[in-house]
């Protein structure tokens, strides 16, 4: 994020670069606004080691279809099938492992390649038929919830084994408790120490790339916001961090997570199959026209999302012990509400994996509080509808305001 | 006739950290066509912005006076009342819908509702009538060429009962047959009586049909020039809207030709959507290193299908032919594969196909060759950055920096962009279609000497482009095309708009 400095070469005012990056800091002010707030209306409750562990654990899926589904969005397209795919590979999965006895280092693997094949058929039609995204999908949300009827037979399958079930309610074990000073409040060093070993990270690779922006004269956003970020980012973080490891350390979900948030940020940012991406949704015929493959990044772009939706699938079944016919269902909806609050486009060429991620924790994090104070599912949905509807306006309103 | 309709006093409009207009007095007399020219930027759009008030009222400081009465205008819709009317570059037609609704859409002729279709029809054709169309009212815009649409538009302004009619760059997608109709038809409504204003940046047919010209330039009024009281050379609005002398309009080169690069022989195309029609007949033609060579004809005439089709197959289908560079049969059938050959396509159509225009400098500049700015994949944001910065340079892109999205450039400089991303694939024979398209009179010099430093570096260049002052003045040969087939090839000693349009005529008869 630090890289991606926007920022005109003739020195711009504080002022004039908050307006150009409202968006951007807007967001992540809005998470820590809406945690603030259920924590106070929960009385604490929110930030409880084991609620912080559900949160998580309720979320992880939304994060890392979100991913997948802002590749698409940015591309210009929109995938509906991701609630469907989730139940399919919940279904076969659960087909494999308790009809069949696999084993799990087989079923895993196997279920994300199914993944993959189900939206690159979809993705087929997407790149090389031209037919438009939503239809396909739409389609796709079709047969493949169809499909998990007749594989389940109309019944929930489970439970699953134990080596399946850790994927989504294990945890990292504690192989570092010899470092324990606090044996009585820290449960799990592991949490803790990894913790502090990403914020120093952190903290040092945003130093460092400022560096080389100076070195190659390239504009550092000012010292401010880039100091206001990271200490907000760090203290949330370590907080977070301690919480985790006074409860039973650091999920295994969480990892996976981290390490896709990390990698599709790269991808996104810094990779040229991600920028081809951007280039494509901005202007599919310039960037055709400019010598990319654009049919075959569709194509690509879309089994890609079958993949991240088939992890999310196993992790839900595997969280929820049991494959039924009707997992998933709304989730693709959840998943596109978290890109564009996140702020991505419509249109395409706009958005962020950063912006998906905080946009599906503002939904995860709304959830979970509304949930706690016993707010019924009807406001709920209310609710995060106004918000999605809100978060929108905003950026409309400020692009037509700058 | 001497009643002035409309006068617009000291006008300032100012958008965050630009003035756009400043200090802008215009005055037009009822009943005459007032051109305005000025370069790209001088402030001709936002000045008519500001009549029609789409900046409304409070958003720029000055006064309007029309009729004779201090105006001011907060939506469109009020100056649309008194009968001010723009018609805009971008034709704001419904392609799917008829000519009559489109002329009544958002005004129709209804009770309650209800729209009634006779009279609607009845009306449309007296108004077609009126424009000298002759088609039908239930004809659908996409069914007629662009030249006709500029007219039903016209025809939509009449149907408003105007009075004022503003035309921006009516001619720039017209080809000159339309272009003359068009002209013809905006001095008929001159003897009527009607007043209009034109925005132009082909200044012969200005010449032709202006009786003031108003000149703007940075954002001021240079002057006001009177046609009828002296008369006015194109050097010398140019000298107005550029600030000093164009002796040169086209920079000197002396030619340095070398081997033959890029050769096509026996290429034929059908056509891209209907099927079963051949578009292109045994297109031949050959670039030498350091040549520039110029491709003429009608708009229709095949010249960007020719080189689409070359580039990558980028148009029209079942094609057929040979294409070789430096004597060496050359696989082009996909985009990959042409830019590999050492071809580059820039486009005619820059916003659309050219650019990515929510990206910004940089992003535009590397698309095409990422390879080489990025290893295994992952782009190198340093090397990036200086290859955008020295392409920035070197073709004078104004902007602030190579972080502005390429949507807030002018024309000229967002060509220059396209040409940058080109340049950096390092071709070695560039297609430029229309390269100085809608770009301002500086800005055409400098894309023009850029062509010469290419030819000089020796690349060939095989130029398309519809103003034949622009291909007689840069070009070594030029090819004349007409209806999907190479008509005549001149050189520079035989070639002149005379010549290239009896090859033209003689061509259309022969079929």
């Amino acid at each position: 994020m630090v890289a991606d400095t926007s920022a005109p070469t003739s020195k711009p005012s504080i002022g004039d670069y908050l307006k150009n990056n409202i968006r951007e800091y807007g967001l992540l002010v809005a998470l820590v606004v809406i945690m603030v707030f259920f924590q106070i209306l929960t009385n604490g409750v929110l930030f409880r080691p084991v609620n912080i562990t559900n949160l998580v654990l309720q979320n992880s899926f939304i994060v890392i279809m979100a991913l997948g589904m802002l590749l698409i969005i940015v591309a210009g397209h929109i995938d509906l099938s991701v609630g469907s795919i989730v139940a399919f590979i919940g279904a076969i999965s659960a087909i494999m492992l308790v009809k069949w006895g696999l084993p799990a280092i087989i079923v895993v693997p196997a279920c994300l390649i199914v993944g993959g094949i189900l939206g690159a058929a979809q993705g087929y039609w997407v790149a090389y038929q031209k037919i438009p995204a939503f239809i396909v999908t739409l389609a796709g949300m079709l047969v493949f919830r169809g499909m998990t009827y007749v594989v389940l037979g109309g019944r929930p399958i489970g439970p699953f084994p134990k080596e399946f079930q850790v994927l989504s309610t294990g945890f990292v074990p504690d192989f570092l408790s010899f470092l324990n000073p606090a044996p009585e409040t820290i449960k799990n060093m592991v949490a803790l120490v990894a913790v502090i070993l990403l914020v120093a990270l952190a903290i040092w690779s945003g130093f460092r790339s400022r560096r080389i922006n100076e070195m190659h004269g390239t504009e550092n956003e000012p010292f401010v916001f880039f100091a206001g970020q990271m200490a907000v980012i760090a203290i949330v973080a370590l907080f977070i961090g301690f919480q985790l490891s006074t409860y039973r350390g650091l999920p295994n979900v969480l990892v996976v997570m981290g390490v896709l948030i990390a990698l599709y940020s790269f991808v996104t940012t810094r990779s040229t199959v991600g920028r081809r991406i951007y280039a494509m949704g901005g202007n599919e015929k310039a960037a055709k026209l400019s010598g990319i493959n654009t049919e075959r990044l569709t194509f690509y772009t879309f089994a890609n999302m079958g993949v991240l939706a088939a992890l999310a699938g196993m992790i839900i079944t595997a969280r929820l012990n049991s494959a039924t016919p009707k997992a998933g269902v709304g989730f693709e909806l959840d998943v596109i509400a978290a890109c564009f609050i996140g702020g991505a486009s419509a249109s395409g060429g706009v958005g962020k994996i950063t912006g998906a991620v905080i946009g599906a924790f503002i939904m995860g994090v709304m959830n979970n509080g509304m949930s706690i104070m016993g707010i019924g599912i009807d406001y709920q949905q209310l609710i995060k509808g106004l918000v999605l509807l809100a978060a929108v306006f905003f950026d409309v309103y400020n692009k037509n305001k700058g | 006739m001497d009643n002035i309709i409309l006068e617009m006093r000291s006008i300032t409009k100012t958008f965050p950290g630009v003035k756009a207009l400043d200090d802008v007095s215009f005055k037009v007399r009822e009943g005459e066509i007032h051109a305005l020219v000025g370069e790209n930027g001088a402030g001709k759009s936002t000045l008519m912005k500001v009549l029609s008030g789409v900046y409304p009222a409070g958003t720029y400081e000055g006064e309007i006076h029309y009729d004779g009465e201090l105006r001011r205008f907060s939506t469109i819709a009020d100056s649309e009342h008194l009968g001010i009317i723009i018609i805009h570059q971008e034709l704001a037609l419904v392609p799917l819908l008829s000519i009559a609704e489109n002329i009544f859409l958002g005004n129709e002729i209804a009770t309650n509702g209800v729209i009634h279709w006779p009279q609607t029809f009845a009306r449309t054709q007296e108004l077609l009538k009126k424009v000298g169309l002759t088609e039908s009212p239930a004809t659908l815009i996409t069914d007629i060429g662009v030249g006709k649409q500029q007219l039903v538009e016209i025809a939509k302004a009449l149907s408003k009962k105007v009075r004022l009619l503003i035309l921006d760059e009516p001619t720039a997608s017209l080809n000159e047959k339309d272009s003359e109709a068009l002209l013809k038809l905006l001095m008929e409504f001159r003897a009527q009586g009607m007043t209009s204003i034109i925005i132009s940046h082909k200044l012969n047919e200005i010449k032709k049909v202006a009786d003031k010209i108003t000149i703007l330039r940075d954002g001021g009024t240079v002057e006001t020039l009177d046609c009828h009281k002296e008369d006015i050379s194109e050097d010398r609005i140019i000298k107005g809207m550029v600030g000093r002398d164009m002796e040169d309009r086209y920079p000197p080169r002396e030619p340095k030709i070398g081997e033959n690069l890029l050769e096509v022989k026996n290429w034929n195309v059908f056509h891209q959507h209907h099927r079963d029609r051949q578009f292109l007949h045994d297109i031949h033609f050959n670039v030498r290193a350091g040549e520039v060579v110029g491709i003429a004809g009608l708009m229709g005439a095949g010249r960007t299908e020719t080189a689409m089709s070359i580039f990558g197959k980028s148009w029209g289908h079942k094609i057929t032919g040979e294409v070789s560079m430096r004597g060496k049969p050359v696989d082009v059938s996909t985009i990959p594969k042409a830019i590999d050959a050492g071809l580059a396509y820039v486009t005619e159509d820059r916003k659309h196909l050219g650019l990515v225009l929510m990206n910004n400098i940089k992003q535009n500049t590397t698309l095409s060759n990422l390879e080489d700015v990025s290893k295994n994949g992952i782009i190198d944001d340093h090397k990036e950055t200086k290859v955008a910065t020295d392409y920035r340079s070197k073709l004078r892109i104004r902007s602030h920096s190579i972080y502005q999205e390429t949507v807030n450039l002018s024309g000229g400089n967002q060509q220059k962009v396209v040409l940058s991303k080109w340049l950096f694939t390092n071709p070695e024979v560039l297609i430029l279609d229309e390269p100085t398209r809608g770009i301002d009179v500086g800005a055409k010099f400098e894309i023009y000497t850029i062509i010469n430093q290419l030819a000089a570096e020796g690349k060939g260049i095989l130029m398309i482009s519809s103003e034949m002052p622009e291909l007689l003045g840069t070009c070594d040969r030029i090819y004349v095309m007409n209806e999907g087939r190479i008509v005549a090839e001149l050189s520079k000693e035989e070639a002149s708009q005379e010549s290239i349009m009896r090859a033209i005529m003689r061509s259309g008869e022969k079929h």
